[in-house]
């Protein structure tokens, strides 16, 4: 298909009509795509197999990079970039997956929809546990703390991955010893950097399956922020902690994370024993248990959790043309089926840990790339594509076909589909079906 | 003629009126009518219709109805009076005797195991250990005892061995042993349906009818079935009529009405005297160590802990099968399964028979994935009783016919020659092709049948293929799964050329679509 549509173009020229005639191109098609990529795992796998696409060594020009941020942030700033030219983060990702950054910029979102929208409408952005920045907020949080005795804290360092340096804890004299720790830590003078921390009030009633806690993580692809246009995938999964919810094991680790990464690491790991759950099995056990309208509602509310979550970042995010962005949204669900917002991650985990992850995680970066459209074979009127659905452009998008209904309207559907039937295999073929026969005139 | 329809009709009211007397249901009938005493409309001169008619509004008729039906599902039908227990148990005499060798060969597998481990078959668990049982009894998957010296029974293929041998010694057709005449493995003459007869009783699940698990599908706009059958489902259940439901869910049942309707048809309701039934079982169990429990252990560490959905429900699985070992009324089933449940002696007293229990309590003694049973169960019920009762009824009234030699027509005999004779005779190439290469198609596809699928296919799909057991109150339609899938992979299993690569090509039915799989093979191919 490359080398037929090289041809096409050596006879007849670049048009910026685009390869497909009568329809609006958005973006131009290109013969060949150099990418590079920072990454060994899964996401090299797809790259290499895209066919088209070429990947270039050290120092030669790319148009599209799957960078790591510690690239970004040294790099992004003076790397030039034309204008079809696509990179996997937005330079200040951070604001939204920093724990500190995104706490304060969702408090300052939820005090502007108060004033614009009243005090109901700025409960929908009490999706997040009551956290406080640590040092710098420390004397509000023992006010908090004092106001609510008994109620256990999570401390997590700001910008560290994996489930590291997390520690529970009930009593502010563990608060204070830990802090005189970190004063002396200081004054060894490391290179590293002072760490910041947040404490977060912990969720005490996660609603468990077969006595274990667990959490959800859901895959949401920004393709930029201004206008915010966000695609959220089917598939997902829940990560169950190999061990028994009891708030009595504080300091038992593996219970309360249930990061991979750390669970990996418990005793009593298993790793044939795989410990997760596509999303839809998940969604047809509570669907099983608490019927259908009752978890609708539930998956309408994590909808809410990611929108808000975006807009809320919408104006602090350098919204360049070049970036788009997959996050991991990692959610935790209450015994009240009540989703919080644990974090974001900007660079979620693509290395598979068995042969179902592996797949997920390689038809999700495949539709990544099909929405990022290098090849210019999309008209951008899209509301689907393979397992993505268009969950907010510049406004909500709604199932029903033709014109987008307002909220207001009674029977608007919002067109996500989280945990439904992911039939992306027949939708991309039918998506792409025109190029083929389009071509054959 | 119409005389003995009549004494077989009044036969089988009075065994029914018989098993149901003394029941909870007629204690609760008879207070019910008695308290209607104080109701105006219950008037002294026409007492008795006054009271049926009490108990046809109140909703009590309808139980009693269910009752009923539960009773004629699940018990044969009264064949001659005078009729011996055995014949009831299993008619053809040649089977009774393989069951009673086969149950020889497990009882002394178990007993070796017994001696050889010096381990009691059972012993009173001390205080302290009581204690921490207790404690622990939520979380009994925490537990890792060393279980590497226990070995399972014995598995499916050890039984299918015994099944491949079976000969019915009065059937002597004339024909040398060839080729032509015995192609499968099972050689027992049994009549099973073909597809015609298939097609007729399985009529529900036709090409004009609707079905959950084709015509829910994301395709399809739920306005042309759907909701209209979610809509009956609700009624069905607010009518609270087993029959009704068992002949609703012949067309699939809706996620979230599964679990009622299921429990409709069981005729399960969770009384209090049900629970309190379930907390003693615990205690015994918390009481007692049975060497069957550790057999229970391995056999969840091996199958249900180590499968990608089912982990999360380990803990629920002891729960269930420890106390099911020790539930006695499960001893009722063996009037009517071919299987007798094994005896021991208390220690020194072998023989005599005042000395003599039933070991295990329920007299069932578990194999390797015997716990495959109960893990999907896990994905509707959460109460641990309510889990229970469902569980315990699944088996006697299904489960028990898949590990039991019998001509019963839902029996493991009769199901593996309805797949082997609709494949012989539906995809004759494929067999002769599979048995050249001495990949046998029973080989492969009786470990599915045994453990009704379960752990095969996905967990949605292995609950639509549950409904129409439920519904058909058969077990024919796993023969006819596995025959459809065999036809549904037939391209790829003409091209094999060894067993092993033929079990890689069927290695993995996770991603199948039953229902689809069902109607392909039954209406839609040429025959």
């Amino acid at each position: 298909m490359g080398t037929r549509r090289a041809r096409w173009r050596r006879l007849w020229g670049d048009r910026s009509r685009g390869v497909l005639g009568p329809w609006r191109r958005i973006r131009e098609p290109r013969a060949c795509i150099r990418f590079k990529c920072a990454l060994t795992n899964t996401i090299l796998d797809i790259l290499r197999r895209r066919p088209g696409w070429v990947e270039v060594k050290e120092e030669g020009e790319w148009d599209f990079y799957w960078c790591d941020v510690s690239w970004l942030r040294e790099n992004f700033d003076h790397t030039y970039m034309d204008e079809h030219v696509r990179i996997c983060h937005f330079r200040n990702h951070y604001e939204l997956t920093r724990k500190n950054y995104i706490v304060k910029n969702l408090k300052r979102f939820r005090k502007q929809i108060e004033r614009e929208a009243g005090k109901l409408e700025a409960t929908k952005c009490d999706f997040f546990p009551k956290t406080f920045e640590m040092p710098s907020e420390y004397h509000l949080f023992v006010e908090e703390f004092r106001k609510n005795p008994g109620i256990t804290w999570i401390m997590k360092p700001v910008a560290r991955s994996q489930g590291r340096g997390i520690f529970l804890f009930r009593k502010l004299k563990d608060v204070i010893d830990w802090r005189k720790d970190g004063v002396r830590t200081d004054d060894q003078k490391d290179e590293t950097q002072v760490e910041n921390y947040v404490a977060q009030c912990y969720i005490e009633n996660p609603y468990l399956i077969g006595g274990r806690k667990f959490d959800l993580r859901v895959y949401v692809l920004v393709m930029s922020y201004i206008p915010l246009k966000a695609w959220l995938y089917r598939d997902g999964f829940a990560r169950f902690s190999n061990t028994r919810f009891t708030l009595s094991s504080i300091d038992d680790h593996y219970v309360h994370l249930t990061n991979v990464a750390v669970q990996k690491t418990a005793p009593d790991y298993d790793p044939e024993k795989g410990c997760k759950w596509m999303i839809q099995r998940f969604r047809q056990y509570l669907t099983a248990k608490h019927g259908a309208e009752v978890v609708e509602t539930l998956f309408a509310e994590m909808d809410n959790i990611f929108i808000k979550s975006l807009q809320s970042v919408q104006k602090v995010i350098i919204s360049d043309k070049h970036c788009f962005e997959l996050y991991g949204y990692d959610i935790l669900i209450d015994q009240d089926l009540k989703p919080w917002l644990l974090e974001v991650n900007a660079s979620p985990s693509l290395t598979a840990s068995s042969q179902e992850d592996y797949e997920l995680k390689c038809h999700l970066l495949k539709d990544t790339l099909h929405i990022v459209d290098m090849e210019g074979r999309l008209t951008g009127k899209e509301k689907r594509i393979g397992g993505f659905d268009l969950m907010w452009n510049d406004g909500p998008v709604s199932r029903a076909e033709g014109n987008v209904d307002t909220p207001e309207n009674g029977s608007f559907m919002a067109n996500t589909h989280l945990g439904y039937n992911n039939d992306r295999k027949k939708q991309l073929k039918q998506l792409f079906k025109p190029l083929h026969t389009q071509q054959k005139v | 003629m119409m005389l003995e329809q009549d004494t077989g009709l009044s036969l089988a009211i009075a065994q029914i009126v018989q098993r149901l007397k003394g029941s909870s249901l007629h204690s609760q009938l008879e207070r019910q009518a008695r308290g209607s005493l104080h109701k105006p409309e219950i008037k002294l001169e026409s007492l008795k219709e006054d009271i049926k008619e009490f108990l046809k509004t109140s909703g009590w008729e309808k139980r009693l109805q269910n009752a009923v039906y539960s009773e004629l599902n699940v018990f044969p039908s009264p064949c001659h009076p005078a009729a011996p227990p055995e014949h009831i148990k299993e008619p053809l005499v040649y089977m009774r005797k393989a069951q009673g060798s086969w149950e020889k060969r497990i009882l002394k597998s178990l007993n070796s195991m017994c001696t050889e481990l010096s381990i009691p078959l059972a012993r009173k668990r001390p205080i302290g250990e009581q204690k921490e049982l207790l404690n622990k009894w939520n979380e009994m998957g925490t537990d890792e005892p060393d279980l590497t010296l226990f070995r399972p029974v014995y598995a499916p293929k050890d039984f299918l061995e015994v099944l491949m041998n079976l000969r019915n010694p009065n059937y002597e057709n004339g024909d040398q042993p060839s080729f032509r005449n015995h192609l499968g493995l099972i050689q027992v003459p049994l009549k099973v349906k073909d597809i015609p007869e298939l097609k007729d009783y399985f009529s529900e699940l036709g090409l004009n009818t609707g079905q959950l698990g084709i015509d829910d599908s994301t395709q399809v706009p739920p306005e042309l079935f759907e909701n209209e059958h979610v809509r009956v489902g609700q009624t069905v259940l607010t009518e609270q009529d087993s029959a009704a439901a068992q002949q609703y869910v012949r067309q699939g049942c809706p996620t979230a009405l599964r679990a009622e309707l299921w429990a409709l048809i069981l005729n399960i309701s969770n009384q209090p005297e049900d629970i309190l039934y379930y907390e003693q079982l615990k205690s015994s169990v918390i009481q007692h160590d049975l060497l069957v429990d550790s057999l229970i252990y391995k056999d969840v560490k091996l199958t249900a802990s180590n499968d990608d959905y089912y982990f999360v429900f380990e803990d629920y699985l002891y729960q269930v099968l420890l106390c099911f070992s020790r539930d006695t009324s499960v001893l009722e089933h063996f009037s009517y399964n071919s299987a007798t449940p094994p005896k021991s002696y208390i220690r020194g007293k072998l023989g005599m028979e005042e000395y003599a229990v039933f070991y295990p309590p329920n007299g069932v003694i578990p194999f390797h994935g015997f716990s495959m049973y109960v893990a999907p169960l896990c994905f509707l019920y959460h109460e641990p009783s309510k889990l229970y009762q469902i569980f315990r009824e699944m088996y006697v009234r299904f489960f028990f016919r898949l590990h039991s030699i019998s001509s019963h027509p839902s029996g493991i005999v009769s199901l593996c020659l309805l797949f082997e004779t609709l494949l012989q005779t539906h995809l004759p190439q494929l067999f002769y092709h599979l048995r050249e290469i001495g990949a046998q198609p029973l080989r492969i596809s009786f470990k599915w049948m045994v453990r009704a699928f379960s752990g095969y296919l996905a967990t949605d799909q292995l609950l639509l293929l549950w409904d129409r057991i439920l519904g058909y109150n058969s077990l024919e339609i796993l023969a006819v799964l596995a025959a459809a899938v065999f036809a549904f992979r037939a391209v790829n299993l003409m091209e094999v050329t060894s067993l092993a690569a033929a079990e890689a090509v069927l290695a993995d039915l996770s991603t199948l679509k039953v229902m689809p799989l069902l109607q392909i093979f039954l209406f839609a191919t040429v025959t």
